[in-house]
């Protein structure tokens, strides 16, 4: 009975999760072409090329990790400290909690596409209305947001702190209602100001969360995709192209199945990696939390 | 003692003895933190706001006079786009239907599968339950181009199959309904056992029922999310009167380069179900983000 339940489930997830996932890998060890009938088994050769300077995708593809690498640094510290502010903003006894909550979680639920179209607009470097308000305070330099470096930066980060923010938001906002209030007045009875009761009561009681969060954040910044694809084309030059960006490039619009197969799995140990790291570093600290 | 109790229960905030220092500096403390926070939220709103005020003038209007109110109000932009060859009411259609069957697909499929892994016995559990769970650890990008070869094999390139059965096959509506049902109170279904009813019926009529909560906040967040997928759709769907609204806001994009009045009415067309959505179900999408990162 029990595997009657199960069935359609499976059904779904053998076809579309499992198969990929051995199939990927198994394109990435052939010369897979789209052209062909017959594939041949070539090793790890995908794999060495991507690792051996002057072959065809080794330096677009580590350039695109590289702008990964920068999204991921540049934006993670921004997506995990202003949703930390602005949830102990929120934790404050005040007034129409719910509505500021609600109001700064809504763009979560937009597309990116949404979201893409609407700053493309926002941004644009004639016709955008945050170069028109640049003019109305003086600064007449028309500021190349999405078309040139730094700036591409600062508006892909931008953009997606104001998509995403809310959602660390409400899960900070959680989990800073779980923490002990007699914490804070033990604190207080100590002397302790609110900077002071911040560093030693919020963020040692937010560990827990915090481990969550900052993962959940790089990998979806390592994921990035949308943002580039609509608001920067990936631009200048290829500056901004994520590697899921030329991954999705490569893999089905150019036919270089193998490689991008390949690349898929590379960045795929990158990110179990990093992930691994942050885990035992966080993991760490939280056991000296509980020590002390 | 009970000044103890009495200032926990009331100070749940994050410095909540601070309290005792009263008075103007409260106050104007206290007005810079609704400052704060309205400035914030006008910042959120902002965007929405001109998305919404541009998608109601002329093309020459919203170039000449980015940030006034509209004028004459226009519905250029709408006419534009249920005519032209970008068939936006289609493509609304299409994302509703769409994200209609996968959203059915996933609850139907994922409450069977996740009642048997909480509540049945059988050989190979634990492997079938590791091996799903597991799955949600490895990030998309992994499967995109192997479901792509699949789905071309399976002749769904274009359709509306692509976008709607692999998606089904994720882990979390398994992993999110099977945290529920282990959390039920088990003596109902003994009790409907004793009655006599057999596995389907206990499931159909006594934990269905029950788990109505949840199977409600996995339909809008499976809703969500396949109204708002990007990626996939940008490459499995191919042909103008296929797409979905996502894919297509990027294609107007690039046919209406400066014609934003355009643009901005295909993001209002694309946002309004989205945000109706979120107003009606707010608590359920944010209790079950909050949930997994607090829980666990």
């Amino acid at each position: 009975m029990a595997y009657l339940f199960l069935a359609p489930f499976l059904a779904l997830f053998a076809t579309f999760v499992l198969a990929p996932a051995a199939y990927g890998l198994w394109i990435s060890v052939t010369d897979w072409s789209p052209f062909r009938d017959v594939q041949h088994f070539v090793g790890l050769r995908n794999y060495a090329d991507l690792f051996t300077a002057g072959s065809p995708f080794h330096d677009d593809f580590w350039q695109s990790m590289g702008a990964t690498g920068v999204f991921v640094l540049a934006s993670v510290p921004f997506l995990v400290v202003v949703p930390l502010l602005v949830a102990v903003l929120l934790n404050q006894r005040i007034r129409g909690g719910t509505v500021f909550r609600t109001i700064f979680f809504a763009p979560y639920v937009l597309g990116v596409a949404v979201v893409g179209v609407v700053w493309g607009y926002v941004l644009d470097t004639q016709s955008g209305i945050l170069n028109h308000l640049a003019h109305a305070v003086g600064i007449r330099a028309d500021i190349p947001w999405t078309v040139d470096t730094p700036w591409v930066w600062v508006a892909l980060v931008g953009v997606t702190l104001w998509w995403t923010s809310g959602l660390n938001t409400v899960i900070f906002l959680a989990g800073l209602k779980g923490i002990n209030t007699e914490l804070y007045e033990a604190a207080a009875l100590d002397g302790a100001g609110a900077v002071r009761s911040f560093f030693a009561v919020t963020l040692p009681g937010l560990r827990p969360v915090m481990l969550f969060i900052t993962t959940t954040t790089v990998l979806a910044s390592a994921n990035m995709f949308g943002q580039s694809y609509l608001l920067t084309k990936g631009g200048p030059g290829n500056a901004t192209r994520t590697a899921i960006m030329y991954i999705a490039d490569q893999g089905l619009s150019q036919n270089n199945m193998a490689p991008a197969a390949a690349m898929s799995y590379v960045l795929f140990a990158f990110l179990a990696v990093v992930s691994l790291i942050n885990f035992r570093l966080q993991r760490e600290r939280l056991e000296k939390g509980r020590v002390r | 003692m009970s000044a103890t109790a009495v200032s926990a229960s009331s100070g749940r905030t994050g410095a909540p003895a601070r309290g005792a220092r009263r008075g103007r500096g409260r106050f104007t403390a206290r007005t810079a933190l609704y400052v704060v926070l309205v400035l914030l939220a006008a910042l959120i709103v902002l965007p929405l706001v001109w998305m919404l005020v541009t998608s109601f003038k002329t093309d020459a209007d919203a170039i000449r006079n980015p940030y006034s109110l509209p004028s004459p109000l226009s519905v250029d932009a709408y006419r534009t786009l249920s005519g032209g060859q970008q068939p936006i009411l289609l493509w609304l259609w299409n994302s509703l239907a769409a994200a209609t069957i996968q959203t059915v697909l996933i609850v139907a499929t994922a409450s069977l599968g996740a009642y048997a892994l909480a509540r049945m016995e059988f050989a190979g559990k634990k492997v079938v339950f590791g091996l799903i769970v597991s799955t949600l650890l490895v990030p998309p990008v992994v499967f995109l181009i192997p479901n792509y070869l699949i789905v071309q094999n399976l002749g769904w390139l274009d359709t509306i199959f692509a976008i709607t059965v692999p998606g089904a096959a994720g882990a979390f509506g398994i992993f999110f309904l099977r945290q529920f049902f282990v959390g039920l109170p088990v003596e109902i279904e003994e009790a409907a056992r004793i009655d006599g009813a057999g596995d389907l019926r206990i499931f159909l009529q006594v934990v269905l029922p029950l788990a109505r909560p949840a199977l409600a906040t996995l339909a809008v967040l499976s809703f969500l999310n396949n109204w708002n997928d990007f990626l996939w759709p940008v490459y499995v769907l191919l042909s103008p009167e296929r797409m979905t609204l996502q894919p297509g806001l990027s294609m107007l994009q690039g046919a209406y380069r400066t014609h934003f009045a355009i643009v901005m009415a295909g993001a209002v067309i694309a946002s309004v179900p989205v945000l109706l959505l979120f107003a009606i179900a707010q608590r359920q999408i944010v209790d079950s983000v909050t949930g997994a990162a607090v829980k666990g």
